[in-house]
């Protein structure tokens, strides 16, 4: 029999090698049905002719992307130079969402630090009241984040009570209130996996650092962060990712200013004003980018490994 | 002892964990040039107060003294003394010279002269080929290697170590100790070294201070330890030994006579604090031989024989019903008596011990 080790990767036992591609059958099929059926639609729409009123003429043209990349001007007659408007548009979405990023690192990391060090039977407690408010739907919380903040509502109302401004913020329609919302939408996806990276975390590392004259930040700086730095880098990508392609925050509390990637690709899906192959385009260029950004990623993560040994 | 001799003064140091009492007034001293351990089972406040010494646990009650001055309130970081750690704890990220550059730099050493030091104890413990590895690419000896050198790197006025040989294997473990003594003269500075393994600490140690409950049950150089125990418990935990209740009669001058339950008396050594009356005789195995029957010192009776390799122990009963453990050389393996002979017991000169209890 060839030596195999159990977990040595490449398969697992020979009992069970045999029947590997019948048991892989329904991994397959989820694949093939939800993820790439779909993706590979989106990217066959994306190449086809726009019918107004939405739908498509199946007549293939290069059209969408054209019309994301190029200027062509007002009536497509002038020579062709980059078109800045949904460029700009990635930008800003790739800022904000970057923003959103780093301010539930901010508010996560602690956050996660305190649960992960409580007692572990009061652990699962905080952990519940975390998750709570994602029982009510994203689009209600939205609404709500969007009463809160306005002019008339109980921020603004509590903040001129007690002196702090004595004219409203008007943070409705800006990019803070879109921050803002955004945070609040994905805040968990940044605490969860810290959490559970330090909760794996040694103590005794602390303690090493502390005794070899480190302080509290030194501690934090060089040893803490990297050590949890995969947990980290998982919340940010579980934050990152989704705020990148977010309509609803950008929506209702951005107004027009605020505009990102997700209502563009809303609005072509969307009534008469609709163009499916530049919604699909759009899709399809966010999602180049987005697994280009993970990839890059990915590779960086196996050579520290490798480096590492582990 | 002078003032100056003494690397580590504890005074009187109380340590609570809401109602347990882990240390009950400790107190010791812990010279400049010594390797001391503290030895006891678990839960006997050893590793607490090594924990203390390092600054990882704040005293209630009590003085911590380096060199003369009080360190009880300093954070670890502002303590000059480092820590192995029983796991090591060495940095995953960091490559093993990274590891051994901590402390230096974070004492504000330039890099070069944080390298030149880091290179040098690497140099101590043989692991100068390892330099540009990562702990995880390294064996549990290799490992522990890098924790000492970590902790020596900075200078540090006394090195504390929490059981770093109970990860290694066996082999490894006796080949350590060796070197922790080794490394330790080199240095020149105190090593404070916890255990629960005696074996460890006898062969170590210039001296040892066993503890149990939360205090300091006797203090003294490993010999001091084994030959001369204060009371039940360092006489039990160092060693295999013969406890014998006996009625004491007469004290002078450190000696005492008593009187064993079969009736005989018997003059021997008495531990301070011994007193007229109930007490307890140690007796160590190795220090009774057999004589013929009707011969010797006590009568006793062969009840069975366990083979160790180098030594055979007779475990015997006496006439009263007390169990009494005698070991043999595996050379006398010949001419042993079989079981359920009668047999005459003699006792060293001065083999017996009446203790503190």
């Amino acid at each position: 029999m060839a030596a195999t080790t159990p977990g040595s990767g490449g398969g697992g036992s020979d009992l069970y090698r045999g029947n590997a591609p019948r048991l892989m059958l329904p991994t397959w099929l989820m694949i093939g049905v939800f993820l790439l059926l779909p993706v590979l639609l989106m990217g066959v729409y994306s190449f086809l002719t726009k019918e107004f009123r939405g739908g498509v003429i199946w007549s293939p043209t290069l059209a969408a992307y054209d019309q994301f990349f190029l200027n062509r001007g007002l009536f497509g007659d002038e020579p062709p130079s980059i078109e800045w408007t949904y460029l700009g548009i990635f930008w800003r979405s790739i800022w904000q969402a970057g923003s959103a990023t780093l301010l539930c690192f901010v508010v996560g990391f602690p956050t996660a630090w305190f649960i992960a060090t409580r007692a572990p039977q009061h652990r699962t407690v905080w952990l519940f009241l975390v998750t709570i408010p994602y029982w009510v739907n994203l689009l209600i919380r939205t609404v709500s984040m969007k009463f809160l903040i306005r002019d008339e509502g109980p921020l603004n109302a509590f903040l001129l009570w007690s002196g702090v401004i004595d004219q409203p913020l008007g943070l409705i329609n800006t990019n803070v209130a879109v921050l803002l919302g955004l945070f609040y939408s994905y805040l968990p996806f940044m605490v969860l996996p810290i959490y559970a990276a330090v909760e794996r975390y040694d103590f005794a590392l602390s303690e090493a650092a502390a005794d070899l004259y480190a302080d509290s930040w030194t501690t934090l700086r060089l040893v803490i962060l990297p050590a949890v730095r995969p947990g980290i880098i998982a919340g940010a990508i579980l934050v990152f990712v989704p705020s990148l392609g977010a309509f609803l925050a950008p929506d209702l509390l951005g107004g027009a200013k605020a505009f990102m990637i997700g209502s563009l690709i809303e609005e072509q899906f969307k009534g008469a004003a609709g163009n499916w192959p530049f919604g699909a385009a759009v899709a399809m260029i966010l999602m180049t980018i987005v697994m280009g950004v993970l990839l890059i990623y990915a590779r960086a993560q196996t050579r520290a490994q490798a480096r590492e040994g582990a | 002892m002078s003032g100056s001799d003494v690397a580590i003064n504890i005074d009187k140091v109380v340590k609570r964990y809401g109602s347990f009492t882990a240390l009950h007034g400790v107190s010791l001293d812990i010279r400049a040039d010594e390797f001391f351990t503290l030895l006891g089972p678990s839960g006997c406040g050893k590793t607490t107060l090594l924990r203390s010494i390092a600054g990882f646990e704040a005293v209630n009650e009590g003085a911590i003294r380096l060199y003369g001055e009080d360190i009880a309130a300093l954070p670890p970081h502002k303590r000059p003394v480092n820590t192995v750690f029983q796991h090591y704890a060495l940095f995953p990220h960091m490559t093993v010279l990274e590891n051994v550059m901590f402390g230096t730099l974070r004492l504000g050493w330039s890099r070069q002269e944080s390298e030149q030091r880091a290179r040098q104890v690497l140099a101590l413990v043989q692991l100068s080929d390892f330099l540009k590895r990562k702990p995880g690419q390294l064996s549990g000896g290799q490992q522990q290697r890098v924790a000492i050198a970590r902790a020596l790197a900075p200078r540090p006025k006394v090195l504390l170590l929490d059981e770093p040989l109970s990860a290694l294997d066996l082999k490894l473990r006796q080949a350590v100790r060796g070197e922790l003594k080794q490394l330790q003269r080199e240095t020149g500075i105190a090593f404070v070294f916890v255990t629960h393994d005696q074996e460890e600490a006898l062969t170590m140690s210039d001296r040892i201070a066993v503890m149990s409950d939360g205090r300091v049950q006797q203090t003294g150089t490993p010999r001091e330890i084994y030959e001369a125990p204060l009371n039940r418990f360092v006489a039990g935990f160092i060693g295999e030994t013969n406890l014998i209740e006996v009625e004491v009669l007469e004290m002078r001058g450190g000696r005492a006579t008593v009187r064993l339950p079969g009736g005989q008396d018997l003059t021997c050594p008495a531990a301070p604090g011994a007193r007229l009356g109930a007490g307890h005789v140690s007796l160590r195995p190795e220090r009774v031989s057999l004589c013929p029957p009707g011969s010797g010192d006590i009568r006793a009776q062969v009840e069975n024989q366990v083979y160790l390799g180098t030594d055979i122990q007779l475990l015997t009963r006496l006439p009263d019903g007390e169990p009494m453990v005698v070991r043999v050389q595996n050379s006398d393996a010949d001419n042993l008596p079989g079981l359920g002979a009668a047999v005459g017991l003699k006792l060293e000169a001065d083999a017996a011990r009446l203790l503190a209890d």
